[in-house]
């Protein structure tokens, strides 16, 4: 028997061909053809068969599924007596396993005023939510100068090694080329005006003030606040929260203390190696580029910038530190439990974080300005 | 019945998701000293009752009680007090995985006990030798298998000496042979100890096997809808679901 729709009489015979996942026979075609002839035929009913030698699978259920549909709403029985047992034993399950009805909608249509709004409050509530975790971690913060927070001395040590010392190579790399950016850029401008030792200020002030704090802060919020993100979120998942929690030990203070600790203890020291290396990257171009002398450049150096400017960057330095430990662990405190919620909130402590630390630096530069530091 | 025999009382207790109700009107006792089986169907809300009575989360209204005590009544530092008086055993096993076996056992021991070095190695040692673990102290979690991993989280809850112990899905994901193991560890260990134990299941050889009382929530119904001795249950069902529930049998036959 070849494939394709005869009519015998008034029984429309829909004849299968083998499916075994080939693209060869067009399902939707042999559906198509089928339904046109019960439509434009006095129809009775509809027989089934496989070609000769074929093989049945799912598609070929789908089809007589498809084709038989149709067929019951204009009243046409569906005979499956040629089609092998299991045909017809998979269709009847099929069948009885929908008293089942799903009634969860797919996902409805974009609009993309629903969606910004959606987007609006979510943000607003994740404000709120990121400035409670910061009152509760304050408290925590306090709970350790009077001794009773409950953390292990060996975590804060490892989350030390793991954001300081291991972060020196990437810290140092970043400052190093923005260090050399900062001064061919300043170098082409101050030309113009026959300034070009000012390059060593420029890199100096810009380097420590602004750009070291910033950049060493967004490369750890990738590092560290999505690292902190994942692991808390993993522990939510594994339900291991739970378990510190029924043991009546307080996952800000086991957990996010001793994580926010570490940053805030490293970052400090980290921008004060990144201003080191942000200058020296400035110090090689003027030296090696611009033809500056050593002497030259480094006293050039030190009259444009004094202490203050250095503990400005430090202090920023250990805000964000702080900003960044807070936003990965709420975040992976929050997290949903199962594997992609917890990518979410690695991506959310990362987006979150870069965020807040340019906020913040927009606030630190007005309040510098008008408090005159 | 008087009071002091209850360890846990649940007394109209409602849970919910913000709007959504999972269960309703909750209202059962458990006896000091007595396996009780909280069993239902899939989507009842069994472990979400077990977060309930374990402190993890709120009830939206009614009350849980501890030897009297109204834990959500009852201040923080109340709440952690008692809650250090109960053992739980996690579907997963909840190890810290940070930690080693060692470490996971010996951390509230360490935490909440004066004891020594030395008498902590000893009481880790002990807990873990109660479960057949002995010897594997310095192993971290993702190096043992899954029904050690229970076994071992099944060590840590016992680290404190609690009154009560709660089970989530204990023989999930078990063989039948350690399944049946784990159910001898539990009676053994009630009977050793003392202890109260609540186990949330839907393993019918568990259930029969080792409960005492039991409480069934119904998804459908969202409210509980039998309570009482587990052969009672079993020989005299109130309700139909319960009947095919406890019988293994499809619905509309009988």
């Amino acid at each position: 028997m070849e494939a394709g729709t005869t009519i015998v009489g008034n029984i429309l015979h829909v004849v299968l061909p083998d499916s075994q996942f080939s693209n060869s026979f067009d399902a939707a075609a042999l559906k198509a053809d089928a339904v046109q002839l019960i439509d434009a035929n006095e129809i009775k009913g509809v027989k089934y068969f496989l070609a000769d030698g074929a093989a049945w699978n799912s598609q070929s259920l789908a089809v007589i599924n498809g084709i038989s549909k149709i067929a019951t709403k204009k009243g046409v029985q569906s005979d499956l007596s040629e089609m092998p047992l299991g045909v017809s034993k998979i269709l009847a399950l099929s069948k009885s396993a929908a008293s089942d009805v799903a009634t969860k909608s797919g996902p409805s249509s974009f609009n993309l005023f629903e969606a910004l709004g959606e987007q609006v409050i979510e943000a607003w509530r994740d404000v709120k939510e990121t400035s409670s975790f910061l009152v509760d971690a304050s408290r925590s913060f306090g709970r350790l100068f009077t001794g009773k927070a409950q953390y292990q001395r060996s975590d804060l040590s490892l989350f030390i090694q793991a954001t300081g010392p291991q972060a020196l190579i990437i810290v140092g790399v970043v400052n190093l080329l923005l260090g050399v950016i900062l001064a061919f850029m300043g170098a082409v401008q101050l030309k113009l005006f026959g300034a070009e030792i000012f390059v060593a200020d420029l890199v100096a002030f810009g380097h420590t003030r602004e750009i070291a704090p910033m950049m060493t802060a967004i490369v750890i919020a990738g590092r560290t606040g999505a690292a902190y993100a994942a692991q808390l979120g993993t522990m939510q998942v594994n339900e291991e929260i739970d378990a510190l929690k029924t043991f009546g030990f307080s996952p800000m203070d086991f957990l996010v203390l001793p994580r926010m600790l570490a940053l805030a203890l490293m970052m400090p020291l980290l921008v004060l190696y990144a201003d080191a290396l942000g200058i020296f990257g400035g110090y090689l171009i003027g030296v090696y580029t611009l033809d500056f002398g050593h002497m030259q450049y480094i006293v050039q150096t030190q009259n444009s910038i004094d202490l203050t400017d250095i503990l400005y960057g430090v202090f920023k330095g250990l805000v964000f530190g702080i900003l960044v430990a807070v936003i990965g662990c709420k975040e992976g405190l929050s997290s949903g439990r199962d594997a992609s919620a917890v990518g979410d909130a690695a991506t959310k402590a990362v987006v979150n974080g870069i965020l807040a630390i340019i906020v913040a630096t927009a606030i630190f530069s007005v309040l510098a300005t008008a408090l005159g530091i | 019945m008087t009071t002091s025999d209850t360890a846990i009382s649940i007394q109209n207790m409602t849970m919910a998701y913000g709007d959504f109700v999972i269960q309703r009107d909750l209202n059962f006792d458990i006896r000091k000293g007595e396996i009780f089986i909280i069993m239902g169907d899939s989507g009842s809300g069994k472990s979400t009752l077990l977060k309930h009575m374990i402190g993890l989360k709120r009830p939206s209204s009614g009350t849980v009680l501890y030897d009297d005590m109204d834990f959500w009544a009852a201040s923080e530092s109340e709440r952690k007090l008692a809650s250090r008086r109960f053992g739980v055993l996690y579907q997963s096993g909840a190890l810290w995985s940070v930690m080693t076996l060692a470490e996971n056992i010996a951390l509230p021991l360490r935490t909440y006990t004066d004891y020594s070095e030395k008498d902590i190695t000893d009481i880790v040692a002990l807990k873990l030798s109660l479960v057949g673990l002995a010897g594997f102290e310095g192993f971290y979690p993702s190096e043992i298998s899954g029904g050690m991993k229970k076994r071992a989280g099944l060590a840590r809850a016992m680290a404190l000496d609690p009154e009560i112990l709660f089970f989530d899905e204990p023989s999930a994901g078990l063989d039948p042979i350690s399944a049946k193991r784990l159910d001898d560890l539990i009676i053994e260990l009630r009977d050793g100890l003392g202890a109260t134990i609540a186990i949330v299941t839907h393993e019918l050889a568990s259930i029969f096997a080792i409960g005492d009382r039991g409480v069934f929530v119904d998804a459908d119904a969202k409210k509980q809808t039998a309570l009482g001795k587990i052969d009672d249950l079993r020989n005299a069902p109130p309700n139909a679901k319960v009947a095919e529930f406890l019988n293994r049998s499809a619905p509309g036959s009988t």
